[in-house]
């Protein structure tokens, strides 16, 4: 859960997500991994309105107090918006310390000054404006951008598909790594568990270095669900992120339970097809070698296929890398397997004629073919039949953004033209006293409005921000 | 607005699509008009293919005769645990024409080839005719790599210590006699493995090259004198030695020993009765193995093995099966547009 600390009025109603409505399975998912946390954790309540939070430093260095703090916490996240002015540093690091440790959620600060520094720090993630008010914030935070609006392509976008890319890489290498070493688990039953290994030597050592790693690295690093346009116009689909659906401990049970059928599937067709078989003309194809081969082979197959399932966004360079990665497979097989490695070096490349005596057969190839198809369609069915009965937030997008194309860029709303060039509210907030000063409409004069405090509707609730017009304006009017 | 924007910042971000992650790419969905055909075609061609297999392994002729002799009503009870040699005789009858060609194997039950440490135990430069290996053969062999008085063993190790030496011969009864089939014991290794993995050390005669050197120590002839019929299918080349090196992936296993493609037999074995007659020297009762000779014919999916055409009709049906499920599915949900 994702609380945006804002040092100035912002109106946050078209982004999300922080709502009472979703609290309780935040916090459940939240609650399951940190069970060993000894921390209560404040709940989420349910509201009857919209309300805001305006309070000073004074006030909020009292409410900081041990006995207050938890009532501060309960009542601010009750609140749509909470505005802390005129607050010291610390005690902004201490308000994000507050959030941090009861809430259980993770904590973003954004600003633009040096007195920023220490909410920036003390959240989760640190935000710092480069600008007006210098590179401070900048030098301490996380990330940094020029803009406060940039934030929501910070969270919607980036975010969100870094949190997609890294689940997605972490699901993929454990499912490649486990069907691959389960294997030898099942083949010890018929080996004698002398740890003979299936696969060639020299597919061991490179199948991690050179055969899957350059596409899964290019999954990890171009993989897209919906492209910027459609993130920003869906924020519903951060939501994901924020419930950890997309790793938890219950994917990576299913991920494992995925790689057992698989490596289960691997062994077993080559097995029971390879049993008393030979080769068209009489000769060995149940050898070590051969079976090696076929495993193998298939291994590749699979594991390339499933890649091919879970990658959505296919740049060339996604397609480049798998391509590449089987082309590579084969001609260092092929190479591996030939008469010239064996004559230079003659102990190491033992499986001189594998390639070549095996790969002519048809029955290792049905057998192969069986096994890939085996292993990809379960997968290829649950997918869609879960899309069709419990379609994700990210399957539907998808599909409209196939059907609409790409949607019209979010319209230009031209910044509202701010006279005064003052972008903090020190001038508001100053204490007692000046108030009134404000308020006499002295050095101050309202565009189109009255007064400021005689409406009956709150600021907040209007969309466009106050117009104000400096003195020397006013006086050339 | 600033001013500042509109000048060239050095901290700009580049704007090309690599960089700002707009790169043309291709997005696939799983949908249903894809899916479904996909699966109608696939289970269509599997069971096709599964049906062919079916025929084609179905129509192949198998006959197994195991001469273990664990059961004291076997011809061959006798040699079971003999130290010297020990003939035996089995007679077996085939009943429609056995066409041919015609291979014959041996085959072997709970007999690990495929065990990590006896795999590894041999050394590939010694089998490719280096010298220097004969000499001093690499450590991998050991302890079959020399004997009690330290001389080097040519082949070393126990893959190769551990060869098989039945042999076989079978004879066709005849109007009452015994009509010897001939067994062509040429070309039954693979290609790479006579011309090019193993070769003999380049020494002429043969049996100079081994000086210095033992055979293995459960052999009873040196590798130079396997064969004395054939002089060419000596030393490491040897047709039988080939065979046997090629290590098999599981505990029962079958290797070629020799065809019937004599001009008599060419088109098969009759039917009839025949008599194997069996030179009992290989121990399995110690480790509860089995011996069997299998006479087999082959076609173009190689042996006799239902499990995959089988196995291709079942999974073919389940694809249809499951297009089908999809179907239905698809047609009650159709993809919901809300949002």
């Amino acid at each position: 859960m994702i609380k945006v600390k804002l040092m100035y009025m912002v109106l946050m109603k078209e982004i999300f997500v922080v709502t009472a409505n979703t609290a309780d399975t935040v916090i459940k998912a939240r609650a399951g991994l940190f069970w060993l946390q000894k921390t209560q954790t404040v709940q989420d309540e349910k509201v009857n309105g919209e309300y805001g939070l305006i309070i000073n430093g004074h006030s909020l260095a009292y409410a900081l107090q041990e006995d207050l703090e938890l009532e501060l916490l309960r009542t601010a996240c009750m609140c749509k918006t909470v505005i802390c002015c005129r607050v010291t540093p610390l005690q902004k690091a201490q308000v994000v310390e507050l959030v941090k440790k009861y809430k259980q959620a993770i904590t973003l600060a954004i600003g633009d000054g040096a007195n920023d520094v220490s909410m920036i720090k003390a959240a989760h993630i640190g935000v710092g404006i480069s600008g007006q008010e210098g590179m401070q914030a900048v030098l301490s935070s996380d990330f940094s951008f020029a803009q406060f609006r940039y934030l929501q392509r910070l969270l919607l976008v980036h975010g969100r598909w870094s949190y997609i890319r890294m689940c997605k890489f972490l699901q993929y290498f454990f499912y490649k790594n486990f069907s691959y070493t389960l294997l030898h688990f099942w083949y010890g039953f018929f080996c004698g568990f002398s740890a003979q290994t299936v696969y060639d030597d020299w597919f061991i050592t490179l199948y991690n270095m050179v055969y899957t790693a350059t596409s899964v690295l290019a999954l990890g690093l171009f993989d897209q669900d919906v492209n910027e346009r459609w993130s920003f116009r869906y924020p519903q689909l951060y939501s994901p992120g924020q419930l950890n659906m997309f790793f938890s401990k219950r994917t990576f049970v299913q991920c494992l339970i995925v790689s057992t059928y698989t490596s289960l599937v691997l062994f077993l067709i080559p097995w029971a097809a390879m049993q008393d078989s030979v080769r068209g003309d009489g000769k060995d194809v149940a050898d070590y070698q051969s079976f090696a081969m076929l495993t193998q082979t298939s291994l590749m197959v699979v594991v390339s296929a499933q890649m091919f399932l879970d990658t959505h966004y296919w740049t060339a360079i996604n397609q480049f890398f798998l391509l590449g990665s089987i082309a590579a497979y084969l001609a260092i097989t092929f190479t591996f397997y030939s008469n010239g490695l064996f004559f230079m070096f003659t102990s190491s490349f033992p499986f001189i004629g594998s390639a070549r005596n095996s790969l002519n057969q048809p029955n290792v190839w049905l057998t192969m073919f069986l096994t890939c198809l085996l292993c990809i369609l379960p997968t290829v069915a649950y997918r869609f039949l879960h899309m069709l009965l419990h379609p994700t937030i990210t399957d539907k997008v998808r599909h409209k953004a196939r059907e609409e194309g790409q949607p019209a860029p979010a319209p230009y709303r031209p910044p509202p033209r701010r006279v005064s060039t003052r972008r903090s509210s020190y001038a508001f907030s100053h204490s007692q006293g000046y108030g009134d000063l404000v308020t006499s409409r002295k050095f101050l004069r309202l565009k189109r409005r009255p007064s400021l405090f005689g409406r009956k509707d709150s600021p907040l609730v209007e969309n466009q921000p106050q117009h104000y017009r400096t003195i020397t304006e006013e006086s050339q009017t | 607005m600033v001013k500042e924007e509109q000048e060239e910042s050095p901290n700009r971000p580049d704007n090309t699509a690599f960089t700002q992650q707009r790169l043309p790419a291709w997005q696939p969905i799983l949908s249903a008009s894809i899916v479904i055909p996909m699966f109608v075609l696939i289970g269509a061609a599997f069971i096709g293919v599964g049906v062919a297999l079916f025929i084609a392994s179905r129509d192949i002729q198998l006959q197994e005769l195991d001469y273990t002799g664990d059961d004291s009503a076997h011809p061959c009870y006798k040699c079971r645990s003999s130290t010297e040699k020990c003939t035996c005789s089995m007679t077996f009858s085939i009943p429609n024409l056995f066409k041919g060609p015609v291979f014959f194997y041996y085959g072997l039950t709970n007999y690990f080839q495929n065990q990590r440490k006896y795999g590894a135990s041999k050394d590939d430069n010694q089998l490719y005719g280096d010298l220097d290996y004969f000499k001093d053969p690499s450590s991998s062999c050991d302890p079959y790599t020399r004997d009690s008085r330290n001389i080097p063993i040519v082949p070393c190790g126990a893959l190769a210590n551990s060869m098989f030496n039945d042999t076989f011969s079978l004879s066709h009864v005849v109007n009452g006699t015994q009509k010897i089939v001939p067994l062509n014991g040429k070309g039954i290794a693979w290609w790479t493995d006579y011309n090019v993995k193993f070769r003999n050390p380049s020494v002429t005669p043969l049996i100079n090259a081994f000086n210095g050197t033992k055979k293995p120590t459960n052999w009873p002839k040196p590798i130079y004198e396997l064969d004395t019929t054939d002089v060419y299918n000596n030393g490491f080349i040897n047709q039988d030695f080939l065979v046997w090196m090629r290590r098999a992936a599981l505990p029962d296993f079958r290797k070629l020993y020799r065809r019937i493609t004599h001009d008599d037999y060419v088109n098969g074995l009759p039917a009839g009765n025949y008599t194997l007659t069996i030179e009992y020297n290989y121990p399995v009762y110690s480790f509860n193995g089995r011996k069997k000779v299998v006479l087999s014919n082959v076609s173009w999916m190689g042996g006799k093995n239902d499990f995959l055409g089988i196995a291709y009709i079942v999974v073919g049906s389940m694809c249809v099966v499951m297009s089908i499920v999809m179907l239905i599915v698809y047609a009650k949900f159709k993809f919901a547009e809300d949002d």
